[in-house]
């Protein structure tokens, strides 16, 4: 059974699905960073002066790149995954002699994909207000990708316990954004006041944008080797619960 | 259709002591037992609720079974999963395709899952979508369909991998007459080229007049299962409807028969087989009673149904 066939039908369907509804998938984080920039970076950076060194601007790029890519990441494997679920098209993998590891493997991948074709389309546009600069191409996009593989499978189990559509809003609205807003985007964390600080530093997306960040600007407020070992750490903890669900057949299987 | 390598003497189907219970403590199956032949077109029958989506559910890994073993062509369905699915094609009883797709983005999606290489799907997509007379409609998205159009799709998509066991779980539920039949005629010519098909409908005509072989599940046991003919010979009342030449005011009384009224012109007979219709004619004849016509009041094997599923029911109260 040559399963890399089932692997990239999947993949090749989820790429197809965001980009066949584009102005849902990738204009908006297009025309919402761009804002971001404009009164964000632009209007209010100007009078912020820097940050460790770097333009308020400068500051903020990564971070908003990054906080896309989570987002959308998240977004498209919860969304498409439910709708598989859902409408029960879901029927046609369990039937076929797919396992499971390639069920997860392909959606996961269409999150990636989106994830990351939407940070390129953020920097890009980033490219309009900031000056871009790589202090480490490597330390960049592997840390991008653990972070669009980590959110893909939180997306992933999201959608396999939800029950209903309300289900697959509560986490993105009142988890995720509230993370990524307080996870040093606009801020060093070195700015908040004690207390607020070590309670930050529980914050996991804290550590992926501040490795995001170094990767562009080189500037962080954590050891870098800390975010990457804990992303990887909540990566193969999410993929096998993620399996575990699935052999178990919760929300999916009678 | 896809000509499928069914030339196997082992069953297409074995289930042993298959049990499931549902978390609701619902007890859908209560061990059953059953082999379907391969080549064989059977017919899985029940009552709502007896069981056998659960059954088919299993059979196709949508369901997980609480114990019990299923066996599919002779590969085990948990130790040799991905051998035994690759035997199975599956027809659901309601759409369950994604309605944005095409027709033929569904059928080459499910080529893709079997593992089909992306040449060999186009070409299988191309086939089954003209035998269904989709092939002109491929690029249409599917939720513009009708539901007899949608229904072809989804057998279809179940072919594409030229399965040896195809499964039909009331696939003309809620179409036309003239839909129906063309795909009856569809099926049994599946049949013929070597596939072996389960079908479960609620249209017992349809079960009659296309399985070979039969089995009743009601209130998750198999209440009966043998072959169609032995089990239409063992009924032993017909009952046909007769539209009398002229009016009657009384209801006949002739020994052997058992007359009903409906109207002024026309009344309900029960004929048991020994007493057959001969002597019923030259009885009516003699009570000086005219019969135009006559026909089937209740399909053959619908009566047998009712007969063995009150006869289960009775026996649990």
């Amino acid at each position: 059974m040559n399963y890399s066939i089932a692997f990239r039908t999947i993949v090749t369907k989820e790429i197809y699905r965001f980009i066949r509804i584009w102005p849902q998938t990738l204009l908006p984080p297009a025309i919402t960073t761009a804002l971001y920039f404009l009164i964000f970076g632009k209007l209010i950076g100007d009078r912020v002066g820097t940050i460790n060194g770097a333009s308020y601007m400068d500051y903020i790029v990564p971070g908003i790149i990054l906080m896309s890519v989570i987002s959308h990441s998240y977004a498209n494997v919860v969304s498409s995954f439910y709708s598989t679920k859902f409408q029960r098209n879901i029927e046609e993998l369990l039937v076929a002699p797919v396992p499971n590891w390639v069920i997860l493997g392909g959606y996961v991948s269409g999150g990636i994909i989106r994830g990351l074709l939407v940070g390129v389309v953020v920097a890009l546009i980033s490219m309009f207000f900031a000056d871009l600069t790589i202090n480490n191409a490597y330390i960049a996009i592997s840390i991008a990708i653990l972070t669009a593989t980590l959110f893909s499978l939180a997306g992933f189990i999201n959608a396999v316990l939800a029950e209903s559509f309300d289900d697959i809003s509560i986490i993105p609205n009142f988890v995720l954004t509230p993370l990524s807003y307080l996870g040093g985007v606009f801020y060093s964390v070195d700015m908040l006041p004690g207390i607020w600080q070590t309670i930050s530093m529980g914050n996991p997306i804290l550590y992926m944008i501040n490795a995001f960040r170094y990767g562009l600007i080189g500037i962080t407020d954590i050891d870098i080797r800390l975010a990457f070992a804990m992303t990887v750490g909540f990566i193969i903890i999410l993929t096998f619960f993620s399996l575990y669900l699935l052999y178990r057949g919760t929300g999916i299987k009678n | 259709m896809l000509p499928s390598n069914a030339s196997s003497p082992i069953n297409a189907l074995s289930l042993r002591n298959l049990k499931k219970t549902y978390n609701n403590g619902m007890e859908a199956l209560k061990g059953i037992n059953l082999d379907v032949e391969a080549g064989d077109f059977f017919a899985l029958l029940g009552p709502n609720g007896a069981g056998k989506s659960t059954a088919i559910g299993i059979i196709s890994s949508l369901v997980n079974p609480s114990s019990g073993s299923v066996s599919i062509f002779g590969h085990d369905l948990i130790n040799e999963r991905a051998k035994a699915k690759s035997c199975i094609g599956l027809v659901p009883q309601e759409v369950n395709f994604n309605q944005f797709d095409t027709a033929k983005s569904i059928v080459m999606n499910q080529a893709g899952y079997y593992g089909i290489p992306r040449k060999l799907a186009l070409q299988r997509t191309e086939y089954c979508l003209k035998q269904m007379d989709l092939w002109d409609k491929r690029d249409i998205v599917s939720r513009r369909l009708s539901g007899g159009m949608k229904r072809r799709v989804m057998i279809a998509r179940a072919m594409v991998h030229a399965p040896k066991l195809l499964i039909l779980d009331e696939p003309t539920a809620g179409v036309d007459i003239e839909i129906r039949r063309s795909m009856w005629k569809l099926m049994q010519e599946v049949n013929q080229q070597g596939t072996t098909i389960i079908l479960t409908t609620h249209y017992l005509e349809e079960a009659e007049s296309l399985c070979r072989n039969i089995a009743i599940i009601d209130q998750g046991r198999i209440v009966e299962n043998s072959d169609m003919a032995s089990l239409l010979a063992r009924l032993n009342v017909d009952h046909f409807i007769l539209d009398l030449a002229q009016p009657i005011t009384t209801v006949p009384v002739i020994d052997g028969y058992h007359f009903e009224r409906v109207s002024d012109k026309i009344l309900n007979v029960a004929v048991p087989k020994e007493n057959g219709l001969n002597r019923l004619f030259n009885e009516l004849t003699a009570h000086n009673i005219q019969v135009i016509s006559l026909k089937n009041k209740t399909n053959r094997l619908e009566q047998l149904f009712m007969d063995l599923v009150d006869a289960k029911t009775e026996g649990n109260n």
